[in-house]
């Protein structure tokens, strides 16, 4: 995976393409969804961060906060997400990243959706969304973020 | 859509055209010709390849009779909650008539951390039962008699921790050693390639693998010590072809080590077992478990110099493939069940687990998992395609996917031996890589309808009515976290301490690590306790992100 690194004077996602982290939060193993979304992006034309498994909601927004990124696309299939993506959500205020486009991807029942929508994820794809509706909300997500901000 | 005949091509040619795809193959890309017959499966050397049920090479299965003599172990994999809530589930399955038990433990416990380290918040409970010590061991096992059960536990990063708890477990219940029967998965070479729950880098744990092998062989006989596992690779987006070459090659690789360690390949060999996924691809599928069984006797005989008949057999379970299952229409994944596991069973296998249908909503409740344990029922007791052993050996198409198989499994031996090995090629994010490659793959053809999933990309439902799932509540974490603390109160904490520094000098020394851990389960030492004792010493693996 190659990722072109972004000068300090640019302003955040302003031009350029849009840069996503995939993340994988908690202790969840399964990976295959978040392999495959970040592949997507990347053929899609955007810069493509996959932090791996196994990480904390402060380590994804430290990562987020480093690499710059428009968007945090975050993986969940462990049944913790109503732990763990409010405190990504969180993590991202405390390092001053609430301004990044937050998604869910994953196993996540209908009644916990709103719940996750209120903590500041922009949109939650359940099983079966394509990548090509992810990548399509995506840019317009990004879009309309940097609208309101640039 | 076909395309048009060539105009002045021969009669013959213009056939494709009335066919529904100008290609038709497997889910791995196979290419399947419109019908098969002698000339694909040709005489010589037949009987080598072939065989007899119950003889080399094993084609057509590891026993003469088969399911006439005896039915595979109907294992459904269960766990979730306290153990107090897994041993209620498991009482439920024995008494609608399942024959052997099969734990599923949750994150935390898979990756050696205990219920109360920060990482574990949220996921105590939530997809497998938690374990932190021989307390939670004994409950799970209270009024199960030991010697009267086998048990399979999915656990790699901590096998051997888990299995001293079992152990130790089996011990309070006054069952001894060599009447247990069981297999622990403890195969941490897939982990790396596609399952994720490792703990120590892989040369320290192919250490602690060969330790399992050689205390199991003085002490506990019966033991599967290794369930070489070609289900999670393939639930990682593999191809059956790549499912079945990594998972073999794999073996290869345990029995490399038992031999480099010192072992005699007999001792331990037929105690190894494997564990296959069971896709949606019928007949490529069946072909898949008949070319594995034979790769795996010839390469015991031939390549490792195995004489006792036991190592050559590869005896296995199969899971239906839960990456199958749909969110939607959920009740339809009963049928997809049924017929993998059918190919299962066509396919020889020793034990199998039917998945429930609402699977890809949340874990299964009692009615969805009732449903898959009689979806097995009926194939065995009902279907009659157990009265005869490998009912479809002989068939021109099968005999010639299942040498297709054989075929493309060694073309990836020869790229892995290339390599240097499996573990230079984990290095390397080989498996990763292929195994990312093929998903990516996968999901294209199905979102551009290549591939039809029903009720997905083809027959949608506009609205769905969601069934009733099962939810773990956050206070089993409490609940956890507060009989862990007792333990730690409870216990004597001087005989843990000396317990833990005696794993620590045998994890420095090079001493088998069982004993040592027996005792730490004994002293009722946490699982954190004593993983973290060995990350001391050997160190963390770290997932290379490769996608």
């Amino acid at each position: 995976m190659e990722t072109t690194p972004v000068t300090v004077n640019e302003a955040p996602g302003a031009h350029g393409p849009i840069r996503v982290l995939v993340a994988k939060p908690g202790m969840d193993r399964h990976d295959r969804g978040a392999k495959v979304i970040a592949r997507a992006y990347r053929d899609a034309g955007m810069e493509v961060i996959y932090t791996g498994l196994h990480q904390s909601p402060a380590q994804i927004a430290r990562a987020a906060l480093e690499e710059d990124v428009d968007v945090v696309a975050l993986s969940i299939l462990s049944g913790a997400h109503n732990t763990l993506i409010p405190r990504v959500c969180q993590a991202l205020r405390d390092v001053g990243r609430d301004d990044v486009v937050v998604l869910v991807g994953g196993v996540i029942p209908a009644e916990d959706v709103p719940r996750l929508l209120e903590a500041g994820v922009e949109r939650v794809f359940g099983p079966g969304s394509s990548t090509e509706e992810i990548v399509a909300f995506t840019r317009d997500a990004v879009a309309r973020r940097r609208g309101e901000t640039v | 859509m076909a395309k048009e005949p060539a105009a002045g091509a021969p009669a013959e040619a213009a056939a494709p055209g009335r066919e529904r795809r100008p290609r038709f193959e497997t889910l791995s890309g196979i290419e399947v010709k419109r019908c098969y017959g002698p000339e694909d499966v040709p005489d010589a050397a037949a009987a080598q390849r072939l065989g007899v049920p119950g003889q080399w090479p094993y084609t057509r299965g590891i026993h003469d009779t088969m399911y006439r003599g005896r039915l595979w172990t109907m294992r459904q994999f269960a766990g979730f909650g306290t153990a107090e809530q897994t041993n209620r589930r498991f009482k439920y399955l024995l008494r609608e008539g399942q024959t052997g038990l099969s734990v599923a433990f949750d994150f935390p416990t898979l990756l050696g951390y205990d219920s109360d380290h920060p990482m574990s918040e949220g996921e105590v409970g939530k997809l497998g039962v938690a374990v932190d010590t021989l307390a939670d061991m004994e409950i799970l096992f209270d009024g199960i008699p030991l010697d009267q059960v086998s048990t399979s536990m999915t656990i790699n990063g901590p096998a051997a921790m888990i299995f001293a708890m079992y152990l130790a477990a089996a011990e309070k219940q006054g069952v001894p050693f060599d009447r247990l029967r069981g297999t622990i998965q403890n195969d941490i070479l897939k982990e790396y390639i596609a399952q994720n729950t490792y703990i120590f880098p892989p040369r320290p744990s192919m250490r602690i693998i060969t330790d399992i092998f050689a205390f199991c062989a003085d002490h506990v006989p019966q033991w599967n010590t290794v369930s070489i596992s070609g289900y999670h690779i393939r639930e990682a987006g593999s191809t059956a072809v790549q499912e079945l070459a990594f998972t073999l090659a794999n073996g290869f690789e345990y029995v490399r080590a038992g031999i480099e360690a010192g072992l005699d390949v007999d001792r331990f060999a037929p105690r190894l077992s494997f564990f296959f996924n069971v896709h949606n691809d019928f007949f490529e599928e069946i072909a898949k478990l008949r070319a594995a069984r034979r790769i795996w006797a010839v390469e015991m005989r031939e390549r490792f110099g195995a004489k006792d008949p036991r190592s050559w057999k590869m005896r296995f379970h199969c899971q239906t493939a839960g990456c199958t299952l749909t969110a939607q229409q959920p009740e339809i994944n009963i049928v997809r069940v049924t017929l993998q596991a059918l190919a299962a069973v066509l396919g020889g296998a020793q034990s199998l687990h039917t998945n429930s249908f609402d699977e890809a909503l949340a874990l299964p409740t009692e009615k969805a998992v009732r449903i898959a344990l009689r979806t097995q029922q009926i194939i065995a007791e009902e279907s009659g395609v157990t009265s005869t052993v490998d009912p479809l050996g002989g068939s021109y198409f099968v005999e010639w996917l299942t040498d297709e198989m054989e075929r493309r499994a060694r073309d990836y031996f020869r790229r892995i031996d290339e390599l240097g090995g499996v573990i230079p090629a984990i290095e390397a994010g080989f498996f990763q890589k292929e195994i990312a490659d093929a998903s990516y793959r996968y999901q294209q053809q199905v979102e551009s309808g290549e591939i039809t999933v029903v009720g997905v990309n083809k027959y949608v439902l506009e609205d769905e009515e969601q069934p009733e799932i099962l939810r773990v509540p956050d206070e089993v974490q409490q609940r956890q976290i507060q009989r862990l603390r007792d333990i730690r109160r409870t216990r004597d904490n001087r005989r843990v301490s000396q317990a833990l520094r005696d794993l620590k000098a045998a994890a420095r020394s090079g001493e088998n690590l069982m004993p040592r851990l027996l005792e730490c389960a004994r002293a009722y030492a946490t699982l954190g306790e004593m993983c973290d004792t060995l990350r001391e010493v050997f160190g963390e693996y770290r997932d290379r992100a490769i996608f």
